[in-house]
């Protein structure tokens, strides 16, 4: 069947900010289905909140709404743009709740919008865990199939739990019905255990009902990635077995493609399983992925869930395999079918085909615990790693021990250095899933642990801990070799050892192995990801190393440029980097550069194998990359290589590759290198007369006090050395800094940054282009928050909503003096702090920033695009020329009725309970979300309502604040209680409040516990749903009781209950004028086209 | 017997698996590796084939008779064997060449290593790393003889390059009396009898009957040596030509005996081996593919229905057939009822005006998807419409065209059968 011709237009929305559990994914697959909806000549209206993603360039839509992703703000544009059809398969859940709200609120009937690629009974089949229940039992009935679900009863008395208990046996999952945020669920793995928690559950449940369900605990477990089309063609795209075995949420797992422990005959009952459900779900077209239990024992298989839709397993599945899913997805909604749509890889075999791999994907999480103090460690159900990495190998161990040197974190990859820590003890760490736990079963098969043992406590299958062991056996071969030769080095590297490992196993240095691996011509070759094991050539060059026989690196006689990518996303190191690269690519290419892109993210739109000229899905390490530019220089000429645009991760390997020899274009090493160091930085402030704050460096506690003695309270402290803010404080006495001295000591052997903090100061970040000669100042963003808050979880606006002209001309002048002191050819970031009329530097970075992509779409200038060419030769004035910069002024020189653009940060406080969830210096955001409008309240709105959900506009404001901050909370409260919100406040606000002619009616504080006549504390109000907005600014000593305890526990119960927080009183006056902005009614939508059409016209 | 000029039995004690390995490849490329299974040397047509399950199901598939088999899918042993899923009574495969030999297993259902049952089986086998640049040089340079040396069969490598070219070559090969039974033997049916199926055995898997036999057939399996006489002494309601191994061209008289239960109007279903019977019987030539399908994800199309079946195959000869449309044959008008959508190869055959038809690949689908099992139902359709037909009309020839003109019965995958 062709393509549709009875739609014209159609309208994807895409997943929103970064968060946990939805990340830069859709980006991916949102980015991909653009791309075919247009080549296919469809008129294509986009819509995302999310500014830092590839998806949101002007170029990938016809019309790009970067707005809300709500049902208010979608009608909005359904009703401005009015598309013929929409689809909201590409956009995770988000998405999907989006199309089904806007479904059952009739807009779409209303405005004759077809869902296409989903039909909603299908999802609602599918997400539904007693309806799917069902349909795999009438599957199973039907045809005849050996499929069921997890078996379970519903008891209403503790006699039937009893009763159940016999039939499902011990360990049982004990579910109350109806309890918020799954209160009273748990294990019950005897009697005992489930007259307890079976008992608490009858009682907490509203309607004394438990479902108690067969533990499948410990089962192995997998995932088929399917795609069907209209004409009930259906494939299996991908299969992925967990290593991690049942208990531990696949996202945090590690995993595994293709499954590697099932007989054909399992794996066929899977497949027929698999596409049984799906076409009784009735999923119309498109990717969908269904999870599978197995015991171990008995090979007795249950289904656990679907998703009717992409999902990160889908692009993990596109990445492993070579098979595009968005893509063809978005093809199938349009009409075609699987078999008129060619395989891009061969280009002569078509899609309707299922992939086979010569090769093995790992895929292992990246977490941030770190971050999150206070956060359980213990892996569960629910996600919590932040990123990915996944590594091609030919061989398992290959591709695992390449998979963890990309997570790029100290202690991943498995080491033979140092003793081992006792047997006992590591294996009784392995009994829990946690961070690094193969690593921990590494350690213990060093330790003397055997696979018996090792499965005892994992229950990971077999096979794979005897991958392990063979690992830890090579690992000793390579030890006791009496040398070590191309035999032995070859050997250790099939089995994915680096370098470095080889080096601490041999008590060598790294660089000596790599020049004797050299010199005997151990170097790996790079295979292509071909989909189908090498039974047709491939024409795309998707590549990946191994210690094999042949290469496949093509010849090519354009110069090449390499694009180092920012590997896995983690905080303060996401997406924004990747687009940064990708447009790096776009642009090089097509000003005639081959661009090759290595990154090791299966998530991203940069590891896409069309995204640039040739992809190495490699890690992200100096031995990885330095053979991957050998492979090129083979091959052809390589113009350069460029570091700056992937965060720190190809910066840290900037020098290490400029010493090898290899050619590094853009600002150089030695300039990135003066800019990060204080010494020399503050040189180049110096010679420019720029002021930055007071500062020292204090290795002891002496040294500390003597420092902040000096410099005067408050003071930022943090160790040198770090990304994202790691480990930074804002300290306000000496009790506090002995305290962090002690902490920091214990964590890190180097010194502590000491400076003088800028209380109420305005923090400003600037992006910037020079090319040696001219600074095009790309934009001037003010932060919202106070200095202080990390900008990378501060929102700030652009324009700057307070800076006048002469304070964007000195931001100007010191920026270009600046990137002319350290060197600066391509981007810089520079950020200061404006306090009594002051302008001092905090920090400047001759590197792509995270706020790139906001700028560009807030200025309608592709910047990063802009700044590849300008590291690659190309002038400002060139670039003027060429129309890619604007002929004249620069994103300081914003006309005044230019449209604010405000940048929010999204938090993942939900995650990880237990956590406090006020802001500081240490970045703990996981995305963004940009709201753009005339003016600044209206901007403001909109990003919280993309970030949150929809500021209230009437109710009761909840306000306890700090004693510095009351001057300045009165005005804004008192708007808010002019709009009519009722006003509640601690007794020492509500004072305050009171003399100014704010009524506020006093509630009791969490430590005054709850009143003589039953009065409830703030924090049950809250868990009431009594309150609408929280406003609390934190004071006092963390982790002491008292009003930080207080605000702690006001904004975990604000986290519970989802209601918006706001923890700064500047944030607070931008909240007021939003929620005024809402009230009047006059929020419209416009798209990224229209903004740049007024600005750029 | 198997092509093997020597069998240790089983490893060799004093390397205890260690040690070389070669495999030579005809046209003068060696791979150099360790030895896997059995000790010794052994020749054979170098394949590859490229699913990523199903090795025993491999292992045991006579089609694989005299052929060397590459696995492309580096991990192979992982699930060690089972007694559950092999596809005849031994392994049939000439040598077997893997990158990643397990060195545990891990199932429920396993009862001993792949390298203990390669072993024991006497098959000589090569774990090397470059699989890969195998495969692609088989790509390129087509399917080549091969040998694969280890223990006392090492030797200079032009002495073993030597050997390789000395070994017979699989065109004209006529290898169906080596994997036939000897004897008829009957698989009952599952549940009431409803079909009487003649089976021949060209190299037939164990699934293919048992999925006949699921489906109320009692299948007698019969010789390749077996005669129309012998078929349709049977009186069978229909008959089956299995899959099997070598070249299409030298088996002659099993396309006599097919002519002959064409002529008598019995409903014909065959598959692979089957199928390039029936394109000789119809007057189609055969030819060999540069390489072969051998895996488990070929996309097949249904011509009349558009249906897109992901297939299992294992042939390295084809039919050679007009795709534009029906034919005329000895038999009436056929057509290319199926296509693999890689290469236009031909995967189906069918008579227009009769119930005869046949695919190149394999609906038994072991090891393999089972997208293809209705075909096996559509045969039981044609048995069912045939007989019912049949019974109380004098002239046979009269009776079928009958049967096929009606609107067919309608099977599970919603197919019609008339043209």
């Amino acid at each position: 069947m062709p393509k549709r011709t009875d739609i014209q237009s159609i309208m994807v929305i895409g997943s929103g900010p970064i968060v946990i559990g939805q990340a830069c994914e859709f980006d991916y697959s949102g980015t991909q289905a653009c791309r075919v909806l247009r080549a296919e000549g469809f008129r294509v209206i986009l819509v995302n909140s999310n500014p830092a993603t590839i998806m949101t360039d002007p170029e990938f839509a016809d019309a790009t709404y970067v707005e809300p992703i709500t049902p208010e703000f979608v009608e909005k544009i359904i009703a401005k743009e009015r598309p013929d059809a929409l689809l909201p398969t590409l956009g995770g859940q988000t998405a999907l709740n989006t199309a089904i709200a806007l479904h059952e609120a009739g807009v779409l009937a209303a405005y004759g919008v077809e869902l296409i690629g989903a039909d909603v009974d299908a999802i609602q089949a599918g997400e539904n865990r007693e309806r799917f229940k069902e349909i795999v039992a009438k599957v199973a009935a039907e045809r005849g199939l050996n499929a069921e679900s997890a078996r379970s009863v519903v008891c209403h008395t503790m006699d039937e739990c009893l009763a159940a208990a016999g039939g499902l046996g011990y360990p049982l999952v004990v579910r109350p019905s109806f309890t918020m945020g799954g209160v009273g669920s748990g294990f019950a793995h005897d009697e005992d255990g489930l007259r307890r928690i079976a008992g608490a559950g009858l009682d907490a449940s509203p309607t004394t009902e438990v479902l108690l369900e067969e533990s499948i605990l410990g089962w192995k477990e997998y995932e088929l990635e399917v795609m069907r089309d209209r004409a009930d063609n259906v494939v299996i795209v991908c299969s992925i077995e967990n290593i991690d075995p049942m208990g531990v949420h696949t996202g945090d797992s590690v995993t595994v493609a293709p499954a590697l422990t099932l007989t054909d005959r399992e794996y066929q009952n899977m497949r027929d399983v698999a596409i049984a459900v799906i076409r009784e779900v009735g999923v119309d077209t498109g990717g969908c992925n269904i999870q599978f239990a197995v015991d171990p024992k008995t090979g007795r298989m249950v289904v656990i869930e679907m998703n009717p839709r992409v999902s990160r397993s889908s692009a993990l599945a596109s990445k492993a395999t070579g098979f595009p899913i968005a893509k063809i997805a978005a093809k199938l909604a349009v009409g075609y079918t699987l078999d008129e749509i060619p395989n891009d890889i061969t280009r002569e075999t078509p899609a309707s085909f299922e992939p086979t791999l010569d090769y093995i994907v790992v895929k292992v999480p990246r977490f941030a615990f770190e971050k999150f103090a206070g956060a359980d460690h213990t892996l569960t159900t629910h996600m919590k790693s932040v990123g990915e990495a996944m590594a091609i190998g030919r061989s398992f161990p290959e591709a695992l021990q390449k998979a963890l040197r990309s997570l790029e974190k100290k202690g991943a990859p498995f080491s033979w250095t140092g003793e081992p820590a006792g047997k006992d003890e590591l294996l009784a760490a392995c009994r829990t899933p946690h961070d690094g736990r193969l690593t921990t079963m590494q350690q213990a098969i060093r330790a003397g642990a055997t696979a018996a043992e090792l499965f005892e406590a994992t229950a990971v299958d077999p096979w794979f801990i005897d991958q392990l062991m063979a690992i830890d056996e090579v690992a000793a071969e390579l030890r006791e070799a009496p040398q070590l030769d191309a035999a032995a080095l070859t050997r250790a590297k099939r089995y994915g050892f680096s370098d470095a490992q080889i080096a601490g196993i041999r008590g060598m240095d790294e660089a000596r192995v790599r020049d004797l691996r050299h010199a005997l011509g151990v170097r790996p070759v790079y295979n292509t990801v071909d989909t189908c094991a090498a039974e047709f050539a491939a024409r795309t060059p998707y590549l990946y190393s191994t210690y094999d026989e042949e290469t496949e690196v093509p010849y090519g006689d354009r110069p090449k440029v390499l694009i180092l990518g920012s590997g896995p996303n983690r905080i303060g190191q996401g997406i924004e980097f990747d687009y940064a690269c990708v447009h790096a690519s776009f642009e090089l290419s097509r000003a005639g550069y081959e661009t090759v892109m290595v990154n090791c993210n299966p998530e991203t739109v940069s590891t896409d194998y069309d995204t640039s000229d040739r992809l190495y899905f490699e890690p992200l390490t100096l031995e990885d990359v330095l053979e991957v530019v050998h492979a090129e220089q083979q091959t052809g000429p390589v113009a350069g290589v460029i570091v700056q645009l992937g965060g720190q991760t190809p910066l840290g390997l900037a020098q290490a590759l400029k010493d090898a020899g290899v050619p590094i274009v853009g600002t150089s090493p030695e300039s990135i290198h003066l800019a990060e160091e204080r010494g020399a930085f503050g040189r180049v402030l110096a010679a420019a007369g720029l002021p930055a704050p007071k500062h020292g460096t204090a290795a002891t506690e002496a040294e500390a006090l003597g420092i902040a003695a000096e410099i005067g309270y408050p003071v930022l402290v943090r160790p040198s050395y770090v990304l994202g803010g790691a480990g930074m404080a804002i300290v306000y006495d000496d009790a506090t800094l002995v305290t962090y001295m002690a902490r920091a000591g214990a964590a890190s052997d180097h010194p502590v940054l000491v400076d003088k903090f800028l209380d109420e100061a305005v923090e400003i970040d600037v992006d910037a282009l020079f090319d040696g000669e001219e600074l095009y100042l790309g934009g001037v963003m003010e932060h919202i928050e106070e200095a202080g808050i990390h900008s990378g979880d501060s929102a700030c606006s652009l324009p700057p909503m307070t800076l006048g002209g002469f304070d964007i001309k000195r931001i100007r002048a010191a920026t270009e003096a600046i990137a002319r002191g350290v060197g600066v050819r391509g981007l810089l970031n520079v950020q200061y702090a404006m306090s009594a009329g002051v302008l001092y530097v905090l920090e400047a970075n001759p590197r792509a920033s995270r706020t790139v992509p906001f700028v560009s779409k807030a200025t309608a200038v592709p910047l990063a695009k802009a700044a590849a060419r300008v590291m690659m030769g190309a002038t400002v004035a060139q670039l003027r020329a060429e129309g890619m910069l604007p002929a004249s002024g620069d994103g300081g020189t914003m006309p005044l009725d230019a449209p604010i653009a405000v940048k929010e940060a999204v938090l993942p406080f939900n995650r990880f309970r237990g956590v406090d969830t006020i802001l500081g210096p240490e970045m703990r955001s996981t995305g963004e979300v940009m709201g753009v409008d005339a003016f600044f309240g209206t901007a403001y709105a909109k990003s919280q309502a993309a970030a949150y959900g929809s500021l209230p506009t009437k109710g009761r404001a909840f306000v306890s604040v700090a004693n510095r901050d009351k001057r300045a909370m009165i005005f804004p409260v008192k708007a808010l209680a002019d709009l009519g919100f009722e006003i509640l406040a601690t007794e020492g606000t509500a004072e305050v409040l009171r003399r100014n002619g704010v009524h506020a009616k006093i509630v009791r504080k969490q430590s005054d516990g709850t009143g003589p006549d039953g009065e409830p504390t703030i924090g049950r109000r809250i868990l009431d749903g009594e309150v609408d907005l929280i406003v609390n600014t934190p004071f006092g000593s963390p982790g002491q009781a008292g009003p930080r305890l207080d605000g702690y526990e006001i904004r975990t119960a604000a986290v519970l209950r989802g209601v918006p927080c706001i923890t700064t009183v500047q944030g607070l006056a931008a909240a007021v004028q939003g929620i005024q902005a809402i009230v009047r009614g006059d929020i419209g939508v416009r798209s990224l086209q229209e903004h740049a059409h007024r600005l750029r016209g | 017997m198997s092509e093997r000029s020597e069998r240790t039995g089983g490893r060799a004690a004093d390397d205890g698996g260690a040690g070389t390995a070669v495999l030579v490849l005809e046209d003068g490329r060696v791979f150099h590796g360790t030895p896997y299974g059995a000790r010794g040397e052994t020749f054979g047509e170098m394949v590859f084939n490229t699913g990523m399950t199903g090795y025993q199901e491999t292992l045991t598939d006579p089609s694989y008779h005299r052929q060397i088999v590459a696995m492309t899918a580096p991990h192979i042993g992982n699930t060690g064997v089972n007694d559950d899923d092999p596809e005849s009574s031994r392994v049939w495969v000439a040598g077997y060449v893997v990158r990643e030999p397990a060195r545990v297993h891990s199932s429920w259902r396993a009862t001993r290593s792949l390298d203990d049952y390669l072993a024991d089986s006497g098959v000589v086998g090569i774990a090397i790393p470059g699989t890969r640049a195998l495969t692609r040089h088989l790509r390129e340079r087509g399917a080549m003889r091969a040998g694969i040396f280890s223990g006392g069969a090492l030797a200079p490598a032009e002495e073993l390059l030597e050997r390789v070219r000395l070994s017979p070559p699989m065109e004209g090969a006529d290898l169906v009396g080596q994997v036939s039974t000897a004897e008829p033997y009957v698989i009952p049916a599952v549940g009431e009898r409803k079909y009487t199926v003649a089976a021949v055995d060209l190299g037939i898997k164990s699934m293919t009957p048992h999925r006949m036999a699921e489906r109320g057939c009692e299948v007698h399996v019969l010789p390749a040596t077996a005669t129309a006489a012998d078929i349709l002494a049977l009186d069978p309601d229909g008959v089956f030509f299995s899959n099997g191994p070598g070249d299409p061209a030298t088996a002659d008289g099993p396309v006599e005996a097919l002519r002959g239960v064409l002529d008598a109007g019995r409903p014909f279903f065959g598959i692979c081996f089957g199928n390039q019977i029936f394109g000789r019987a119809l007057g189609l030539g055969t030819y060999k593919l540069r390489y072969g399908h051998r895996g488990v994800n070929q996309p097949v199309q249904d011509r009349r229905t558009g249906k897109v079946e992901i297939s299992a195959h294992n042939h390295g000869f084809a039919v050679r057939a007009p795709l534009d449309g029906p034919f005329d044959t000895p038999y009436g008008p056929a057509e290319v009822s199926h296509v693999n959508l890689n290469d236009d190869c031909v995967e189906g055959l069918r008579l227009v005006g009769r119930p005869a038809f046949s695919v190149q690949y394999h609906p038994e689908a072991a090891a393999g998807p089972h997208d293809s099992a209705g075909l096996f139902d559509r045969f039981c359709a044609l048995m069912e419409r045939s007989r019912g037909r049949a019974s109380g009309v004098a002239g046979e020839g009269r009776a079928v065209r009958a049967a096929s003109e009606e609107p067919g019965a309608t099977t599970d995958t919603g197919e019609n059968e008339s043209a």
